[in-house]
This record gives structure tokens, C-alpha cells and sequence, in this order.
């Protein structure tokens, strides 16, 4: 099933205080596109907006088409999915169960999820290789665990169009390479992904499309060969950066 | 942790229920035997003659049966409002009245006992005090905008709650101190004594309409303990949900607050050591609590009629065992959030 996440001419921000303005942006199934900007640079407050958490100030978003605004929740939850920056679990529910919760949107107001729905749960669960941990509970996983299970509900959710919010953001080095893994697999089965991250490097890993946000809105929009310069990453990190190419792939070096 | 136990801590509940529902039968200032209970339950549902005292039937039916009810309503009804909040407000903290139900109640019975009513207005006054008082929380929360709705809800709670206190107070000063002054403490402290059939009647049903949604959403409730934007990011439509639960939390808190007064701690420690023994999976953990809910009312209620010649009240009692257990709860959990 095809997916196409779209924004014209989009203001996001709240009343009385714009956070960005005039954004343009496409994204088909297999494409990964890495949000880069600054800390408050209006990351959060921009998936916020593409997942209809948050009203469009101006312009539009349109999830295959139809514009953000007028689809019911469930219809919204079916097509895009979110996994939060850091979830902070409260309770102890199992993996098992807290996956499950993906399923809200393909379950009857007054139902319980049934076989169907434990099915596509634990098909979420065995693609992102987390078996061994379905019967243990969200609060003592690791933050790299507690983010592949966040992962796998937003599979379990059926969304081909998939939005995380810093993914890596307070992982060690192995699970951010976990992560990023997942990531470039899952656009390979046809997911479309946005992805917000403060290491530039992992554009040139997992992304193929990049945009650039400052104040104000998107500062530059194309390939990670493209936007990811020593140029482009000072205007906005106000950091020397050499961008160098290691055996062929590209990296980020910073310059102290 | 591994998985726990389901249908073992629900079997367990239940038999400890019954078992301390027969017990409640049985003692007291007019001791009964267990036997003569059977042949009484025998004559009551399958026509057996009667082989017990008059007596004894006037005490099983008139006054231990509605006392003992009305234990098993409040105590239930208080554990399943508290623990459909303590999921809401993602804080295993939190009581059913937090948003104002029992101040509202107690400033409604006051009221109708100032006026000198009769015990039927005092219960309306309740019931419809503790309606108003929320509905005026949940209104002042909702008006509030740019706040995290759930926070504001919450001091729009304690803000209320602490102004109907005042005028409970004012109302107190004022009150004839011979007549009405004990009425209102005696009143305020809680008590089962005074139960009547008619009182069961009328608060079993909006219990009953209070728990039928938690019931019907059992599932979904689950979803209420994620942070709001997750829950709407997983479809669904979160402040709609969540005014349907403050509804059926305070239908079934005020029915309960109506008949018994205020009894404090089984709402706030019942749903909080139920969530322990089986998870925070609210279609399990609704009727868990609500079994050792009930449970634990009736334990104290009996207690509270038989350990000294005069009656404890059971708000007391309530406190003086919750609070120990709770400690211990809270120090002996990994974590208390569980």
C-alpha cells in the first residue's frame, strides 16, 4: 500500500507565536527523510503538525491526498505513525501489551483487541527482533529497548508513513546504530520515514532526503550530499564542521 | 517481571470476599451461627422451612444485610473510581475525590443538615453536591487553555476542593453545637451504621451507570495512562474519553459519598495494591480492585462494629490500617509507580 505524506505552504507554531513558515515537502513509500536544526529550532513542534497533534497555522498537510484536517483520528492513526522522543512509561505493562496499544485505531470503541489484532502485535514485535523481550515490562527496559518496542507499536498501528522524534536521542552508541538499522529496513519495505536528529552524520547513513530547519522555518531541502555541507551546518550550529568521505561513505568532523 | 497471575488473583479476591462476606453475617452484638445462615440463605432463595429465630431473620435481613451491602457498594464503587483516576491522572497517587467529589458531597450533606432536612435530603444534597462540585472542576480545567490539561484539571481540583472546605467550616462554626454539630462530625467521619434498604436502592443504580462505561471501555482506558499526544497519535480522541470517565467516576463516587459519608483510603490504597498483585492492564485490574475493594470495606466495617462496644467509624479505621500498609507497600515495591 502506497503512502504519501505531504506539506504545502505550511505555517506550524502555535497562536500568536509561528514557529515556521512557508514549508514545502513530499514524501513517497521508500524515502527517509532526516529533520536536522538546532535545539528549539521547532523539530518537535513540526512533527507535532504533520501528525494533526497540533492545527496547521497556515497551508496544509495531506496524508495520501486528503488534507490532515478533515480526517477522523482513527482514519489519521491507520495511515501515519509516532514514536515519541524518550516515552516515559508510567506503568508497568508488558511489551506485549503496551504494542498492543497500537492497535487502537483498528479496534471497536467498547472491544478488546482480538486474534487478529495480537497477531499483527507480535509480527511487530518479531520484525523489529525483539521476542525476548515481549513479557517483560516497558519500565525496566533500557532506553534502547523501550525504543525499538515504541518502534514496533507504531508498526503494530498498520501506518505505512512513520514519524520519530529523535530516535536516537540518549542512546548508546550500539543501540543508535540498532535504531538507524531499522530505520533504512524499514524503507526498504516500502515505509515512507521522517526522522528528526542532532548527529548530522546519520543523514548520510539512513536518509535519503534532508531537510534543514532554523528559526523561522526550512533553511535548505534535497539530498544529504547536498544539504549536508561544512557551509550549510555552520549557518545553523554556528560550528566549524568538514564534511570528509571515508572509504567512500561520508561523515561529519567536527572542528574544535 | 515476568508475567503474573490473572486468573489466580481474581479466584483468591473472590473466595476471600465471600468468605469475609459470611463472617460479617455471622458476628456482632447478636452472634449468628454459620449453620443457621445456611438454612436462612436456604429458606431466602430455594422456599427450605425455617429452622432459625425470628430474631436472627430480623437481623440478617434488616440489619446486617443492608449494612453489609452497602459495604460491599461503597467499597467497590470507591476502588473502581479510584483506580479508573489513578490511570487517568497517570499517578498512582491519586483518590477518587481528587477532583472535588467528596468536598462537594460533604458541603451538599451539610447544607441539607444546617436546614435541618431529613436524611433523604441529606443524602440528595450529597449526591448532588459532589455532581456540582465537579462539574464546576472539570469546567474551570477545560477554560484554562495553554495549560497541560491534566495538571490544570488537578489544581482546578485542589483550588475548589479547598474552598468548598472553608465553607464546610463556616457552616460548622455556625451550626447549633448541641444538635447539628455532631450530625455534621458524625457525618463527615463516615459510617455504615445508619444504612437503610431505601439507601441501597438508591444508590445502587447510578453506581451500576457509573460503571457501565468503564466497563464498556475497559480496553481503551489502558490508552488514557499515555501521554496525551501518543493517545491521540494512536487515534484516539483523548478529551472526550477522558470527560466520560471524570462522568462515570463521579457518578459512582458520589452515589457511594451519599450513603456512607466520607471514607477516606480505599480508593487511593485499594486500586494502588491491586495494580500490584496484576498490572496496570485496567480489563484485569478494574475487577480485582473492585473485588478487594469491596473486601476491604466490609473487613473494616465488621471490625469496626465488633472491636469495641461503641462504633469506630470506619473513616478512622480505614486510616489507621491504610496508612501502615500503604508504607509498607510504597517501601517494599521496586517501584511504587508500578
Amino acid at each position: 500500500m502506497a503512502v504519501k505524506l505531504e506539506a504545502r505552504a505550511l505555517g506550524y507554531g502555535y497562536p500568536g507565536r509561528p514557529v515556521g513558515r512557508g514549508l514545502d515537502l513530499s514524501l513517497d513509500a521508500g524515502e527517509v527523510l532526516c529533520v536536522l536544526g538546532p535545539n528549539g529550532g521547532g523539530k518537535t513542534t513540526l512533527f507535532r503538525t504533520l501528525l494533526g497533534l497540533l492545527p496547521a497555522q497556515a497551508g496544509a498537510v495531506l496524508l495520501d491526498g486528503r488534507p490532515l484536517e478533515a480526517m477522523p483520528r482513527g482514519d489519521i492513526a491507520r495511515r501515519v505513525g509516532y514514536v515519541p522522543q524518550g516515552h516515559a512509561a508510567q506503568f508497568a505493562f508488558t511489551v506485549r501489551e503496551a504494542v498492543l496499544m497500537g492497535r487502537t485505531a483498528h479496534v471497536s470503541l467498547f472491544a478488546a483487541p482480538g486474534a487478529a489484532d495480537r497477531e499483527a502485535a507480535d509480527r511487530a514485535i518479531s520484525a523489529l527482533g525483539i521476542d525476548s523481550l515481549a513479557g517483560r515490562v516497558v519500565t525496566e527496559l533500557s532506553g534502547g529497548e523501550r525504543q525499538l518496542a515504541m518502534i514496533a507499536r507504531a508498526l503494530a498501528q498498520g501506518a505505512r508513513a512513520l514519524v520519530l522524534d529523535e530516535p536516537t536521542a540518549s542512546l548508546d552508541f550500539g543501540n543508535q546504530v540498532r535504531v538507524l538499522r531499522q530505520i533504512a529496513r524499514l524503507a526498504a519495505e516500502g515505509y515512507a520515514v521522517v526522522f528528526s536528529t542532532h548527529d548530522p552524520g546519520q543523514a548520510f547513513l539512513a536518509a535519503s532526503r534532508v531537510l534543514l530547519l532554523a528559526q523561522g522555518g526550512a533553511l535548505r531541502q534535497g539530498t544529504p550530499q547536498e544539504v549536508i555541507t561544512g557551509e550549510n551546518l555552520r549557518a545553523v550550529y554556528g560550528v566549524e564542521v568538514r564534511v570528509a568521505t571515508v572509504d567512500g561513505a561520508r561523515a561529519c568532523l567536527p572542528v574544535l | 517481571m515476568t508475567r503474573r497471575p490473572r486468573v489466580l488473583a481474581h479466584a483468591l479476591a473472590l473466595a476471600a470476599l465471600l468468605l469475609l462476606t459470611a463472617l460479617a453475617f455471622a458476628v456482632g452484638r447478636f452472634p449468628l451461627a454459620l449453620g443457621d445462615l445456611a438454612a436462612l440463605a436456604a429458606n431466602k432463595l430455594f422456599g427450605a422451612t425455617l429452622a432459625v429465630p425470628p430474631s436472627a431473620e430480623t437481623v440478617v435481613m434488616q440489619v446486617r444485610g443492608p449494612r453489609i451491602l452497602a459495604a460491599l457498594l461503597v467499597g467497590a464503587a470507591l476502588a473502581a473510581a479510584g483506580t479508573a483516576y489513578q490511570g487517568m491522572f497517570r499517578n498512582p497517587l491519586v483518590s477518587p475525590d481528587i477532583l472535588g467529589v467528596s468536598a462537594g458531597a460533604a458541603l451538599g450533606a451539610v447544607l441539607a443538615i444546617f436546614f435541618s432536612q431529613s436524611a433523604l435530603v441529606i443524602q440528595l444534597g450529597a449526591f448532588a453536591g459532589g455532581l456540582a462540585a465537579v462539574a464546576v472542576v472539570y469546567a474551570v480545567g477545560a477554560s484554562v487553555r495553554r495549560h497541560d490539561p491534566i495538571l490544570a484539571l488537578i489544581l482546578a481540583g485542589v483550588v475548589i476542593g479547598t474552598l468548598l472546605g472553608s465553607m464546610i467550616a463556616l457552616l460548622k462554626y455556625l451550626a447549633d453545637p448541641y444538635n447539628q454539630l455532631p450530625a455534621i462530625t458524625f457525618w463527615l467521619l463516615g459510617s455504615l451504621a445508619t444504612v437503610a434498604p431505601v439507601d441501597l436502592a438508591f444508590a445502587a443504580p447510578f453506581a451500576l451507570a457509573g460503571l457501565l462505561p468503564l466497563f464498556l471501555l475497559r480496553w481503551r482506558m489502558n490508552l488514557l495512562s499515555l501521554p496525551d499526544d501518543e493517545a491521540r497519535a494512536l487515534g484516539v480522541p483523548v478529551g472526550r474519553l477522558r470527560l466520560a470517565v471524570v462522568c462515570a467516576a463521579t457518578l459512582m463516587t458520589a452515589a457511594a459519598v451519599a450513603i456512607s459519608g466520607i471514607i477516606g483510603w480505599v480508593g487511593l490504597l485499594i486500586p494502588h495494591a491491586a495494580r500490584l498483585l496484576i498490572g496496570p492492564e485496567f480489563s484485569r485490574l478494574l475487577p480485582l480492585s473492585m473485588l478487594l475493594g469491596a473486601a476491604f470495606l466490609l473487613a473494616v466495617d465488621t471490625l469496626s462494629r465488633t472491636i469495641a462496644p461503641i462504633e469506630v467509624p470506619p473513616g478512622v479505621l480505614t486510616a489507621l490500617i491504610g496508612t501502615p500498609f500503604f508504607l509498607w507497600l510504597f517501601a517494599s515495591a521496586r517501584r511504587a509507580w508500578q
